[in-house]
């Protein structure tokens, strides 16, 4: 193959690439733009909640907790090497809440409750029940769409939030209850380090970013989805790996812009 | 707004007019061509559906039948030609015109679409909770009644995943005619069904139209039970409409195509060979294609 086909197949790859990123764009405005159903019929987005945040709750908590268990061994075995082994609760709350929290609890919430939203709207689409919807004089980004994408930027924080606090608690169980750290040291230095609006508020933003995100891209991708099983089976495939990579990426950035002057 | 009404409530009254004495038809299509990209799909299609009437579009898989049926109702724009649904250019309507005219719409699906999540009865009652404020006793005897009207009544508690392909279809009639529309389309409603369904399928598009005073466009290949039914054919082979008369008419047909179609012959117009090199020349050539290393 000569080096101009390389060239062709690359501009074309990158071209094709920005189409689609245009036309994902779009498609979120419309999905902005067509949310009063979504926000006026509220029961619509709650039943979202449901399926997307109320049945991710078990993946979500046992994760935080194990996450947790880990960082207070992990920590212990670093902190007790410069004898401050008490800076335990400080290390484990703040991994959480900074970081670990709305980054572990994104990629699992992709996995989980994204890869499902895209599922269910590309079977949607194969079996005509959009289109069915459209000829009944019924928006389908207004009655579909838009109620799963405004259930996964709700559901996203409070996930985050619960993953931190069952960290936090593994942190807790594995550090004092089991090695023994000095409890009062434990909860004393974390409330003392943690800081609202620096580390919580900024964990939030980060949460909600990534829950948009992710709602984003498994709606967009399952109305977008080739109405065939393989169709299907490769948008859900491509919700969960681009939505992943999107939550890193973000993560990176929006950390570069938060804890700057730290 | 004209003498006091609102142009909403002329426009609902101009649209429930649906007596045989209307002079206009219902659809009107004139000289419409339509292409996927740059493929041409429909070309030079002129169609007239009078109110009152069942229509069938008949031809073989591909022909453009379904995408007809998508111009009619909006879900697809004409490369050129005109769609008149009711008197008014279906491609020229905005979003508000298109889904207020759809309103007056009912379509089938193929295998019926309906809702997954929801009930029989949830699925009736969809397009009375979107699109009225009706309180929720009315819609219940509504729901009953759309559901009588295609022998379900029993079956509103049932999920669609318990429903055999005929009562799914059923029951998508019923939510198709939920909002009393001015005309139905079906897509292929006699797919897949046994003689039972078949014709009991046949038998309720044929008394719904005359019951309710619609206009009804069937898109099938099932050419014995629809010929059954309707008043009016129309024959399309390659995106084109080949032939077109009355179910009688289109029995004695002499043109090959049709009579080949409508009589099942295996070969025709239509080959039964898909185009190919002499027989002879391939049977005697090396196999250029190497076996897939996975078999």
């Amino acid at each position: 193959m000569k080096a101009t086909d390389y060239l062709r197949r690359l501009g074309h790859f990158v071209t094709d690439r920005l189409w689609r990123l245009g036309f994902a764009s779009r498609f979120l405005l419309m999905t902005v733009l067509y949310s009063g159903t979504a926000l006026k019929r509220f029961q619509l987005t709650i039943r979202e909640i449901y399926f997307t945040g109320v049945l991710s709750l078990i993946i979500i908590l046992v994760s935080g907790l194990f996450v947790g268990m880990v960082l207070g061994l992990q920590g212990y075995d670093t902190l007790q090497r410069y004898g401050s082994s008490e800076a335990l609760g400080i290390l484990v709350a703040l991994s959480l809440v900074r970081e670990l929290g709305p980054v572990v609890a994104a990629l699992l919430f992709a996995s989980r409750a994204g890869s499902a939203i895209t599922a269910e709207i590309g079977l949607m689409k194969a079996t005509e029940q959009l289109s069915a919807m459209e000829m009944m004089a019924v928006n389908p980004i207004a009655r579909v769409v838009a109620p799963r994408f405004w259930a996964g930027v709700i559901s996203m924080p409070l996930l985050a939030a619960l993953f931190s606090a069952m960290g936090v608690f593994g942190g807790y169980l594995v550090g004092v209850q089991l090695i023994g750290v000095d409890e009062g040291s434990f909860w004393s230095q974390m409330q003392a380090a943690v800081d609202f609006r620096q580390d919580v508020l900024n964990g939030v933003i980060k949460s909600v970013v990534f829950g948009a995100l992710v709602s984003w891209i498994a709606v967009f991708e399952g109305y977008d989805a080739e109405p065939t099983a393989e169709g299907v089976s490769g948008a859900t495939t491509r919700t969960v790996v681009t939505s992943s990579l999107a939550i890193l990426a973000a993560d990176f950035v929006l950390t570069a812009f938060m804890f700057r002057g730290v | 707004m004209k003498n006091g009404i609102a142009p909403d409530v002329i426009i609902r009254a101009a649209l429930m007019d649906t007596s045989p004495a209307h002079p206009d038809p219902l659809v009107e299509i004139r000289d419409l061509n339509f292409a996927y990209d740059r493929r041409p799909v429909l070309t030079g299609i002129n169609m007239t559906i009078p109110r009152g009437k069942v229509v069938a579009i008949m031809g073989l898989s591909g022909c453009g039948k379904t995408t007809t049926l998508r111009l009619i109702g909006g879900q697809l724009k004409p490369t050129s030609g005109t769609v008149r649904v009711a008197g008014k250019l279906v491609h020229e309507l905005d979003d508000e015109g298109l889904y207020a005219l759809r309103r007056r719409m009912g379509m089938l699906f193929q295998f019926g679409a309906l809702f997954t999540d929801m009930s029989v009865y949830d699925n009736v009652a969809f397009p009375l909770r979107e699109h009225t404020a009706l309180p929720e006793e009315l819609i219940h005897d509504l729901v009953l009644m759309k559901l009588n009207a295609v022998g379900l009544r029993g079956a509103h508690h049932l999920m669609p995943s318990e429903l055999s392909g005929g009562m799914a279809r059923r029951v998508a009639l019923a939510r198709a005619i939920a909002l009393d529309p001015l005309l139905i389309m079906y897509d292929e409603p006699f797919a897949g069904l046994d003689p039972i369904s078949l014709s009991i399928v046949g038998e309720l598009i044929r008394k719904l139209n005359d019951a309710l005073g619609i206009s009804s466009i069937v898109v099938t290949h099932d050419v014995q039970e629809s010929l059954k039914i309707v008043d009016y054919v129309y024959f399309m082979a390659a995106g084109q409409v080949v032939a077109e008369g009355t179910a009688e008419d289109i029995r004695c047909a002499e043109e090959p195509f049709v009579h080949q179609f409508i009589w099942g012959e295996p070969d025709g117009p239509v080959n039964f060979h898909y185009p190919a090199r002499p027989y002879g020349d391939e049977l005697m050539e090396q196999p250029t294609k190497p076996r897939p290393w996975w078999t």
